[in-house]
């Protein structure tokens, strides 16, 4: 049986992990390798890398990442934040990335979607949306719309059609973030989840709001989620990737333990 | 020191850096030489099965491929490189494999009600005792990422099968070939142990 995915989220900024993270077991864990490799023998299944840096030099940086990360890390990886052309990509995928995500760039030039499909395979393309609820919507029929540039601009799109037309162009899976349940640790939008993972066919991450096991549970339950991205309640030792899989496994659901 | 065959398919490093990682020797090349000497070769792979023949083609590889595994040299396909060993695919119409290996490779079925791609760790059911399983045992989980699958002529090839909606086909050997549909070199400790099993066999 397939199984439900555990990923941890790691932001970067400048080659170094921020957020805090809170771990007395690795030597430096502001090294996103280092982190990386943790996470690896801990049990995630995935990783994803958010880059953050703001600057120019950023590509460089990240590639040096990447190409640490790929000689110590033997799971997959996926590579988001600041990537706009089929160059970027190719050279993060080059360095060692399983995957890119899109998000922005995505939106003002969806065929860089399909541009990337076309070069590198579907596998390669992940297409990040960042949506919130529509405040004039019904609450028994919730619409969502996507947000860009980290969550600052709405781009009046509605989120399952963004989500569809991702397909159609060639994403490979959606990283759906809500932005309502971000940072909140009062559990994922699993109707926006289940909204989007029942509109296309290809595998969805939920994103945003992860505070306990029971929260990812209801990703995967109610929210019909494929996988499931998580960053402050691995990184604060909150809880390990085990015990999550554990308690996924005891409520029936399928991981690899 | 293993071959691992460049044909410009996919990302090669990762199953370079798997090897190394396992105290296994592996070079990247696509010269013949360097290629028949090699103690074991690697076909890896991801992408279009038609443009991966045309590069074999191209880079007259169709025949050192053909040559090592007659010679008995420990082979190693991954993913698309399982894929080109067959007879057939159908891929974007029917197109011709390597043909190493008697028979098709076909598409997921639309009506499993499965998303396709079959994407992330998913378990083996081991068919028959094989070298690169060594220290693994059925349930082992691996990383998936593909649309298509094989279908062997003969029983016997069958290694492993994995269920996704249907049971398939997931790793393949017969004498000194092994191939698997899986990503190893992505697939953390259990994965790195094939690795390891078939730097053994060296």
């Amino acid at each position: 049986m397939l199984a439900k995915r555990i990923i941890p989220c790691l932001d970067v900024d400048k080659g170094r992990v921020v957020k805090g993270i809170n771990f007395v077991d690795i030597r430096d864990a502001g090294d996103p390798v280092e982190l990386a490799a943790f996470y690896d023998q801990a049990g995630a299944d995935e990783l994803v890398f958010l880059d953050i840096t703001a600057s120019s030099e950023k590509r460089e940086t990240m590639v040096d990442v990447v190409k640490r990360t790929s000689e110590k890390v033997f799971i997959p990886f996926t590579i988001g934040g600041g990537i706009r052309t089929v160059d970027d990509m190719r050279e993060l995928l080059k360095a060692g990335a399983d995957k890119t995500s899109i998000n922005s760039a995505a939106v003002k030039n969806p065929d860089l979607i399909a541009q990337g499909a076309k070069r590198f395979g579907s596998q390669c393309i992940v297409v990040a949306i960042d949506a919130k609820r529509k405040e004039d919507s019904a609450d028994d029929n919730p619409e969502w719309e996507v947000y860009i540039h980290g969550g600052r601009k709405a781009t009046g799109l509605d989120a399952v059609e963004w989500a569809k037309k991702a397909e159609d162009l060639g994403a490979g899976e959606i990283l759906l973030t809500s932005m309502d349940g971000d940072g909140t640790k009062d559990g994922y939008d699993n109707e926006l989840n289940c909204a989007i993972s029942s509109s296309v066919d290809i595998p969805v991450i939920a994103s945003g709001g992860a505070g306990s096991p029971d929260d990812i549970l209801d990703a995967f339950v109610d929210g019909e989620a494929d996988a499931a991205l998580a960053a402050s309640i691995f990184h604060f030792d909150e809880y390990s990737i085990q015990e999550v899989k554990e308690y996924l496994q005891k409520e029936g659901v399928v991981v690899r333990i | 020191m293993i071959a691992i065959i460049d044909y410009g398919m996919g990302n090669l490093r990762s199953v370079q850096k798997g090897f190394e990682k396992v105290g296994v020797e592996a070079q990247i090349t696509s010269d013949a030489d360097e290629i028949l000497e090699a103690d074991g070769v690697v076909l890896p792979g991801v992408g279009a099965f038609g443009d991966a023949m045309d590069n074999l083609d191209s880079t007259g590889l169709i025949p050192v491929i053909k040559k090592v595994v007659n010679k008995g040299t420990p082979f190693l396909g991954i993913c698309l490189g399982l894929h080109l060993l067959f007879s057939t695919s159908e891929e974007w119409g029917t197109q011709e494999g390597l043909d190493i290996i008697s028979g098709n490779v076909v598409k997921f079925p639309s009506d499993l009600d499965k998303k396709i791609p079959h994407m992330g760790w998913n378990q083996l059911e081991i068919k028959k005792e094989t070298e690169i399983f060594k220290g693994l045992e059925s349930g082992t989980f691996q990383y998936f990422v593909h649309s298509y699958y094989v279908l062997p002529d003969d029983e016997e090839v069958v290694a492993t099968t994995t269920d996704y909606g249907i049971e398939f086909v997931s790793s393949i050997q017969k004498d000194n070939i092994y191939a698997v549909q899986y990503h190893p070199e992505k697939s953390s400790q259990k994965g790195l142990q094939i690795l390891r099993n078939f730097g053994e066999l060296i």
